[in-house]
């Protein structure tokens, strides 16, 4: 089933083309990884798909995006509901000021949730789910900042994951996390695409290579191959692509 | 030059040095074996400790590279068709040594009978085999899998040789009972010639493989099934 279809997608920051025709196609309980220099555009382009690149002035979108089968841009669709359905996960983990449970109960309360015992099994659902659930169980009450990085930013796929989303969108969700920590999240990927949609921008391209089941290679704008990440890292289509993964590049 | 990319031309030019110290043992143990020079044949058992030290080495390079930079695409391919052909090239060093053991088993001052020789086609299955070796080294030298897939054919030559030799050298031996050892001695080569023959197929798939990332294992098996 196709969960996101992208279809001629360009994309504008003032006169700057950012993103140039492009159409993909992602499928439902899939991962895809984004991959490419920095300034090609993989980012601008995940940020599409829950309509965070609004926040920008001065931007502009032509093509259509394509979520379960709804334009995500079309007139009368409403943003909150889409970024309910699509969370985030960013490159440094931004716990709120908040306790450890409230983190994540936190979505659920802004969109009015008040059954207190609902809430409790989300958050406890979701914290086992980022497999964080046994490291704080005895400290929920305990500041989300006294976590480690790679705990806060678990935490913050649990926040995400508690509002049940479909899609999750990650933007180079490890960088700033030790080699243990990535690891939990690489292993966290493959459990969760079981139940959602995962589209993950990362600069690291061993890490593209073990958590997605797709590769896109951006350059300038364009996506230049998109295809199987098992194809695009033993035999791609473009030498563009091969001399990006190969460290040739430039 | 990246240092992935040094690293890839070392281990390159190791793998030539390979292929060629190979050849030349191919060559001095066939020569051995036709002229009965037993001092040639010695030579090629004592530079076979080469080949080994040579197989390590690459062995051990091959895990480094990949252990150190990760490669991908073409240079994983190139890694993983070198680390296949370095066991193909060893066993071609071994092939050599047993032809240079059975040079050093021949009575003194006896070289093998022509007549032998020739109803054998022994030295015409040498010369395709050399062939097939320079091939395989050109081919890799070029990059190129045109040059590598015209191997198949040559091995059709050999398989056809090793085919015909049996009942021959069994006439051989009815007619000199005598030589009997020598027969089947020289039965014993022409098998070795055959699978000697099949490592240079090996390599040259792997040759496509890495150039192509196209698999041609087991292919004409499948086919003749």
């Amino acid at each position: 089933m196709i969960k996101i279809d992208a279809q001629n997608v360009d994309f504008y920051y003032g006169d700057f083309h950012a993103l140039k025709n492009i159409s993909m196609q992602i499928e439902a309980n899939t991962s895809v990884a984004f991959i490419g220099p920095s300034g090609c555009g993989k980012s601008t382009f995940l940020r599409l798909f829950n309509r965070m690149n609004d926040l920008i002035p001065d931007t502009r979108l032509e093509g259509k995006i394509f979520i379960d089968g709804r334009d995500i841009y079309s007139k009368g669709e409403k943003v909150d509901t889409l970024r309910k359905n699509v969370g985030m996960v960013f490159q440094k983990p931004n716990p709120f000021p908040k306790t450890i449970f409230e983190n994540v109960a936190y979505g659920l309360r802004v969109n009015g949730v008040k059954d207190n015992e609902y809430i409790e099994e989300t958050v406890i659902k979701s914290l086992k789910q980022v497999v964080l659930w046994d490291e704080v169980k005895d400290k929920l009450k305990d500041s989300a900042f006294a976590l480690s990085g790679g705990q806060q930013q678990r935490l913050c796929i649990a926040r995400a994951l508690a509002i049940s989303p479909s899609i999750l969108l990650m933007d180079e969700p490890t960088s700033a996390l030790d080699p243990i920590s990535t690891g939990k999240i690489e292993d966290l990927i493959h459990e969760l695409k079981k139940e959602y949609t995962i589209v993950i921008v990362t600069h690291n391209m061993q890490q593209a290579a073990r958590v997605s089941d797709k590769t896109g290679y951006f350059y300038l704008g364009e996506l230049v191959e998109y295809g199987e990440t098992r194809k695009i890292f033993t035999n791609p289509e473009k030498e563009s692509t091969q001399n990006y993964i190969t460290g040739r590049f430039g | 030059m990246k240092v992935i990319e040094q690293e890839i031309a070392a281990l390159k030019n190791t793998i030539n040095e390979m292929w060629a110290l190979v050849h030349q043992q191919i060559y001095n143990a066939g020569e051995a074996m036709l002229t009965g020079d037993k001092e040639l044949a010695y030579k090629v058992l004592s530079r076979e400790r080469r080949v080994n030290a040579f197989e390590l080495k690459i062995d051990s390079d091959c895990e480094d590279i990949i252990a150190l930079y990760a490669p991908v695409a073409i240079d994983l391919r190139f890694v993983l068709a070198m680390y296949k052909i370095n066991t193909n090239l060893e066993r071609l060093g071994d092939f050599a040594e047993s032809i240079a053991r059975f040079s050093v088993n021949l009575p003194e001052g006896e070289p093998i009978d022509p007549e032998l020789v020739k109803i054998a086609r022994v030295e015409e299955m040498l010369h395709e085999l050399l062939s097939m070796i320079s091939l395989t080294q050109e081919a890799f030298e070029k990059e190129s899998s045109e040059i590598a897939s015209r191997i198949f054919l040559k091995d059709n030559i050999i398989d056809e040789i090793n085919h015909d030799s049996t009942p021959l050298i069994a006439q051989y031996i009815e007619a000199h009972p005598g030589s009997a050892l020598a027969g089947l001695y020289m039965a014993g080569v022409i098998r070795k010639m055959e699978r000697f023959g099949d490592h240079c197929t090996n390599i040259a798939e792997e040759l496509i493989f890495y150039l192509d990332a196209k698999v041609m294992k087991h292919i004409g098996k499948t086919e003749e099934k």
